[in-house]
């Protein structure tokens, strides 16, 4: 056998940016190169990035992946530190760290019609999964929805995967005026053949799903997103109780059925750091107003 | 610390002379003091103090303290070199057998082990031989004068080691040692297991374990982090498309026990491993200046239980500004608490409260956080199958503690992870995996050790299973053609 290390490793460990492309409503688009993680990666998987080395661990779902390049694509929305200052990244720096795939993938099975929702960055969670049904055969409808219409992403994509894909926005720019949901009670009251219907998106438009599919015992997946530290279930703190049962969403999850889930106590517990969020935050953009003003004044 | 000492004939003492000396005092931060930083507590000896602390060795012919040790160090002779004041030959014989002498020197259970069979033992105090260890250790980080000791012809044989923990580091440190091409697969950004998430600064400096990780990197030892091995790859991957030609799975306890009280979930309540991990690997005592990961900002901590991780939980908790009262709450009395009396010590020391023969009932808690622990007093009975007295509840003692954190520290179990992803691979109903003496599992070309495999215990025992499976695994693939 031979003793050279293998030239499938990424041995080097790093985590360039390839591509990054700003898209509507501070969300990004990223291609990482990640060979190990591309190589193994199913749909539902996600990973957990660090940016450097004084960084936060944050868990991704990966909305697509090459297995031939060794990269994957992540969708991003800026909404804290960690993800404001990947934003300011641009193509060819490098993260510290991506670690997956992790999470049990999607379970996909055949001859059945796949409902799939997604809400602003959660559409690209769901990208994988709508494909990994389509690719088997499967009847795909994707949902997706915006605030309005310039902010909506992924359009093309999804079509690409889906047999439909039927659009809402708050404002009635495009599509249905309303929400996601909007469109899902009314295929339900029409009794449109479904399946399986898969909801990513924020904890209440999960909910709703689930509240609104539950009287039509339609089976219903969700992709939970709690804190989570380090993805191998070894600390608990991404705990989620589903069907009154203690679990790790990082390893028993993501996903679980949307009827047993303890939407409240998953509400609440994503709340456990906010004022400290808040407070890293403060100093961070008082960080940066500095380097602007000592960029003004340079000037 | 100064690193120059004239080596000095050896002086001419009786071993009543020897048992006079008396064993020198560890030098510590004052307890006030440290309980408001993460520096590490116990300062170490000078060289004068150890060498004369060395002095109080008798050489014994078949020294106790060698088999008490679980990797076997050649205790009398390290301690020899020591009093001569050749500290390097002194490193250079600890290292024979020990790839982290500088962790051990700190973290093992000396008391238990080499200590408690020291022969003069029996008579005056042992000789301090953990902190020999740990001062012969840091000489040798300190002067520079690391000696990569000569590693064998390649083998051309390949190992995978899982998890770069005390284990993982053990088995690698010595099949590089012996040829071999090693490769450690880590499943955290950082090696060192729980060297460097679970055990907090002030007891292991981070510093520490990343020399003693560099110094398995100078032997050759190839670490891969960012690595989940049963998701990145299965170890039947490994071994098939990979060319391993064996396998150490070292991957430790690490699955976090919770209580089943109700409020368990509240904000607020954590387990050790979240909250150590936040704190030491995420660096989270620098937050929010200089690290990202936050960590609980609670006034009124309790930790829960009686171990070393709960000591570790609690005297974490001490250090960080804003907390006013951290408690330990154990079911059992003083005497039945597993933690080492030293680290007990040093918690009293800095002020934690323990509040012993009380057990946590339930999490009280006001939207969605938690604001109180109903606790029960309890009293002890008979002894139980672990041989300890049984707690049981005190009728009607119930009481509240105003607490805004609780950390669970009441053990962990073994990460499922492996097992789920290797068929063929047996685990007992507790999802430890099944080895022989030597570390081997009902796979062949794979072996496991330390916690995954009894359950967790300590750094030592853990690099004991270590030491025996790298053996094993050594004569396995030498004998496979290749």
């Amino acid at each position: 056998m031979s003793a050279l290390p293998s030239a499938h490793f990424n041995w080097c460990n790093v985590f360039r940016i390839l591509e990054k492309n700003d898209l509507a409503a501070k969300v990004c688009r990223y291609v990482i190169a990640a060979p190990d993680v591309a190589r193994k990666a199913k749909a539902g998987q996600f990973i957990i990035l660090r940016l450097y080395d004084d960084g936060e661990r944050i868990p991704i779902t990966l909305a697509d992946w090459d297995v031939e390049a060794g990269t994957i694509t992540l969708y991003i929305q800026a909404v804290g530190k960690t993800t404001i200052m990947l934003s300011m990244m641009k193509a060819g720096d490098a993260l510290m760290d991506i670690v997956g795939p992790l999470g049990i993938p999607s379970h996909v099975e055949k001859g059945k019609t796949l409902v799939a929702l997604g809400g602003g960055f959660g559409i690209a969670a769901i990208h994988p999964v709508v494909r990994a049904h389509k690719l088997i055969g499967n009847r795909t409808i994707s949902i997706i929805g915006a605030r309005t219409r310039n902010l909506m992403l992924m359009e093309k994509e999804m079509g690409a995967i889906s047999d439909e894909v039927r659009i809402a926005t708050d404002d009635g720019s495009y599509g249905t005026k309303g929400f996601v949901t909007t469109i899902l009670k009314k295929m339900l009251e029409e009794k449109e053949q479904m399946d399986v219907v898969l909801a990513i998106g924020p904890v209440v438009m999960m909910k709703a799903v689930a509240d609104l599919t539950r009287p039509y015992r339609v089976q219903t997946l969700v992709s939970l997103n709690p804190i989570m530290m380090d993805g191998t279930g070894m600390c608990g703190a991404c705990r989620v109780v589903v069907n009154d049962k203690m679990q790790f969403a990082c390893v028993d999850g993501p996903e679980f059925d949307a009827h047993h889930v303890d939407f409240e106590l998953l509400t609440a517990r994503q709340k456990m750091y906010s004022p400290q969020e808040k407070l890293s935050m403060e100093i961070f953009e008082k960080i940066c107003k500095t380097q602007e003003q000592r960029e003004t004044a340079a000037w | 610390m100064g690193n120059e000492v004239n080596i000095a004939a050896p002086r001419k003492l009786t071993n009543k002379d020897r048992m006079k000396i008396p064993r020198h005092p560890m030098p510590e931060q004052n307890p006030l003091e440290r309980a408001k930083n993460f520096l590490e507590v116990p300062l170490g000896y000078t060289p004068e103090m150890a060498m004369e602390e060395a002095e109080r060795c008798l050489q014994c012919k078949k020294p106790k303290c060698v088999e008490g040790c679980p990797v076997n160090v050649k205790i009398p002779e390290f301690i020899y070199h020591t009093a001569m004041g050749n500290f390097e030959l002194a490193a250079q014989t600890l290292k024979e057998t020990n790839a982290l002498p500088a962790v051990c020197g700190r973290v093992c259970p000396q008391e238990e082990q080499c200590e408690v069979v020291c022969t003069i033992g029996a008579k005056v105090e042992p000789v301090a031989i953990g902190r020999l260890e740990r001062f012969v250790a840091d000489w040798e980080r300190s002067s520079g004068k690391i000696n990569i000791p000569e590693i064998s012809p390649s083998t051309g044989r390949r190992i995978a080691v899982i998890g770069a923990g005390p284990a993982g580091l053990t088995v690698a440190g010595d099949l590089a040692k012996l040829g071999h091409s090693v490769t450690i697969f880590e499943a955290l950004h950082k090696a060192g297991g729980v060297l460097v998430y679970g055990i907090p600064e002030f007891r292991l400096p981070k510093k520490i374990v990343e020399a003693e990780v560099n110094y398995l990197e100078r032997l050759g030892v190839q670490i891969r982090c960012d690595f989940v091995v049963g998701m990145t790859r299965t170890i039947d991957e490994l071994m098939t498309q990979e060319g391993f030609d064996a396998v150490f799975i070292g991957t430790g306890a690490g699955l976090p026990y919770f209580l089943g009280v109700p409020g368990e979930n509240l904000n607020g309540v954590y387990s050790a491993n979240e909250f150590l991990t936040r704190v030491n690997l995420m660096k989270g005592y620098h937050f929010p200046n200089n690290a990202d990961t936050p960590i609980p900002m609670a006034k009124h901590v309790a930790v829960i239980g009686g171990g070393n991780t709960a000591m570790d939980a609690a005297r974490t908790a001490r250090r960080l500004s804003w907390t006013e009262k951290v408690y330990i709450v154990y079911r059992r009395s003083h005497v039945e608490m597993p933690a080492r009396k030293e680290e007990i010590h040093h918690g009293e020391q800095e002020g934690i409260e323990f509040l012993l023969l009380t057990n946590p009932t339930r999490f009280i808690g006001k939207d969605g956080w938690l604001i109180g622990m109903e606790c029960q007093r309890m009293e002890l009975g008979e002894p139980d199958a672990s041989g300890r007295r049984k707690p049981i509840p005190i009728a009607g003692s119930e009481f509240i503690l105003d607490v805004e954190s609780a950390i669970v520290a009441t053990g962990n179990g073994s990460n499922p992870l492996i097992n789920k992803t290797t068929p063929g691979l047996q685990s007992n109903k507790h999802g430890n995996i099944i080895a022989d003496e030597e570390g081997k599992t009902s796979r062949e070309g794979v072996w496991a050790g330390g916690d995954i495999v009894i359950g967790a215990a300590t750094v030592i025992k853990a690099m004991g299973a270590g030491k025996k499976a790298a053996k094993s695994i050594h004569e396995y693939v030498m004998k496979k053609s290749g």
